[in-house]
């Protein structure tokens, strides 16, 4: 069985996000961008799927800023071959779009099974695993906390409001949107991110895709911060004197 | 046309119609809400609507993504309206992407606001974690994903409340995914729920290890501990712990966080909380527009004379 991860970046939890002078997107020029978090669930997933099947995993990025040190992070965690989709324009894509790309190269590498991330954070105008299943007529399950597969269907764990779980068949080829992996994604070494570096390069994949019509973002901007919160002022310890001080006058301490 | 057509689940979508009479009313169009399968939410749910679009057939017994995209894509084609809404729910995730390509719309999600003038839309959705705003123009018909944690509604005005049946779609007798089972989540013997005081650790606290300062200030405080969904996905604490839309829905005397950005998701499971505490390094942190008070800190900072001053019942 062949499995196609698709991944696709996100700026660095930690950055502090900026708008840019056009005030329509976020400044892009001193924020890191890493693998999406939810795709870094998909990757676990695959290699799950891989240690467990002997699948075949193939980690797919769009050509972008960021993207060659997720793909080799995809090799070095398990993903035999690592494929570069390129065209004439590069991300950032809104899901649409990038679904698009996506799907023109599923219909080239033909995997029995594709997963990616449920979202990303900068996902306004779609996610993209519904986009690609509609746009490759497969069917499709987002919000998935586990994945099997074997003999022509991806058995998967749907998670629903407050934790509810159903288990859904699917038959293959089919997409998922994963929202975390069955084991938290595995730690790797520089050591091993480096042999990884040294073994298997990106293979580049040139298909033709159109962006799609998407709405027009007219501003973007920090919520305005509605001020109700009281703030608690002076040091760590006046802080937390304070602290005390309130749950004691809410009765939330039992003791 | 004017229409306003919305994806009604069992759950889940409680607040939805309400919320959308008043857009159906700007719209002046019927407010008509598509209910499939036979677990219909309560007649108070259902009120607002104009028409109750009903769908049954075998296939609908349970949810799947695949039966549900081929209904909801059926009821716009044939009654053609201008806003399609459904809930940023796992069916609305599933969904509103899935019809609004079948159907040939466009589509904006993580809407806090949808306001109609014109022929178009103008949104405000929350992205990059609810730390941005960002406005968007829409041409009309479009399929909108609602945040859940949004929808305020006030008290809506009764609709006609006409039946009418939907012709289940042909796509409904060849479908390629099946419903299995119901899973029961593992019982690790946590309830969130029932707990006068939540510590809620997030992204901030940085590693597995550091976990073990938000455990000893639960344990000091007799508060029990809950985490944000970084923290859980990356295997630092258990699901059971989790708070927030895939998580539990709190509402303690006081939940105290520390380390959490505030993403809608996460908000939406506490934010009926009595008393909301909030310990951020960041100013600009979402959860501060939550927060009842804050304090913009290192959390390892105040955990630690938090934890002495408890134990030292001070």
């Amino acid at each position: 069985m062949n499995i196609a991860v698709l991944l696709r970046l996100m700026p660095n939890p930690g950055d502090e996000l900026e708008v840019d002078d056009g005030g329509t997107d976020i400044d892009r020029e001193y924020i890191e961008m890493v693998l999406n978090e939810y795709d870094d669930q998909a990757l676990e997933e695959a290699v799950l799927i891989k240690e467990a099947t002997g699948a075949t995993v193939t980690a797919v990025g769009l050509a972008g800023e960021g993207i060659d040190q997720a793909l080799r992070t995809a090799a070095a965690r398990g993903a035999d071959r690592t494929v570069l989709v390129g065209g004439d324009e590069i991300d950032p894509y809104d899901a649409r779009t990038a679904a698009a790309a996506f799907a023109a190269a599923i219909r080239e590498l033909a995997p029995d099974l594709v997963l990616t991330g449920v979202q990303t954070p900068s996902d306004v105008f779609g996610q993209l695993t519904p986009f690609l299943a509609a746009d490759l007529g497969w069917p499709h399950a987002d919000v998935v906390i586990g994945v099997t597969a074997d003999d022509g269907h991806a058995s998967v764990l749907q998670e629903y409001a407050g934790g509810r779980l159903a288990r859904l068949s699917l038959g293959l080829p089919a997409v998922v949107g994963v929202q975390s992996s069955t084991t938290p994604p595995r730690y790797v070494s520089m050591a091993r991110l480096r042999q990884a570096m040294s073994e298997g390069a990106i293979e580049n994949l040139d298909v033709s895709f159109e962006r799609a019509p998407a709405p027009v973002i007219t501003s973007l901007a920090r919520p305005e911060v509605s001020g109700h919160a009281t703030m608690l002022e002076g040091d760590a310890g006046k802080v937390a004197q304070q602290i005390l001080d309130l749950l004691r006058e809410k009765g939330a301490l039992t003791t | 046309m004017g229409d306003v057509l919305a994806y009604v689940e069992p759950t889940g979508s409680d607040k939805l119609l309400a919320w959308a009479r008043p857009l159906a009313d700007a719209a002046g169009g019927d407010l008509i809400a598509l209910v499939i399968g036979g677990a219909a939410p309560g007649a108070d749910v259902l009120a607002p609507a104009d028409v109750v679009l009903e769908v049954s057939h075998p296939a609908l017994a349970q949810y799947t993504p695949e039966a549900h995209a081929a209904v909801l894509t059926a009821a716009i084609r044939e009654h053609t309206p201008d806003v399609v809404l459904v809930v940023n729910t796992t069916a609305g995730l599933d969904l509103g992407p899935a019809v609004a390509t079948a159907a040939g719309l466009a589509f904006v999600n993580y809407v806090t606001e949808l306001t109609i003038a014109g022929g178009q839309a103008e949104t405000v959705s929350a992205v990059y974690g609810g730390a941005l705003l960002a406005t968007a123009t829409t041409p009309l018909p479009a399929v909108f994903e609602l945040n859940a944690g949004a929808l305020h509604p006030e008290v809506a005005a009764a609709g006609r409340g006409e039946k009418a049946t939907l012709a289940p779609p042909a796509a409904l007798d060849s479908l390629r995914t099946t419903f299995v089972e119901n899973v029961e989540p593992p019982d690790e013997g946590v309830d969130l729920t029932k707990a006068d005081l939540l510590v809620c650790v997030g992204r901030g606290i940085g590693d597995a290890d550091s976990v073990s300062v938000a455990q000893d200030l639960a344990t000091a405080l007799g508060a029990e501990l809950g985490a944000s969904r970084p923290v859980v996905d990356s295997g630092w604490l258990p699901k059971s712990r989790q708070i927030g839309k895939s998580g539990a829905h709190v509402k303690p005397k006081v939940y105290l966080s520390l380390g959490v950005s505030g993403a809608p998701e996460h908000l939406e499971g506490m934010q009926e909380s009595q008393t909301i505490i909030a310990i951020n390094k960041d100013p600009t942190a979402a959860i501060f527009n939550v927060a009842h008070y804050g304090a913009v800190a290192d959390l390892f900072d105040v955990a630690e004379e938090l934890t002495s001053l408890a134990g030292d019942g001070a």
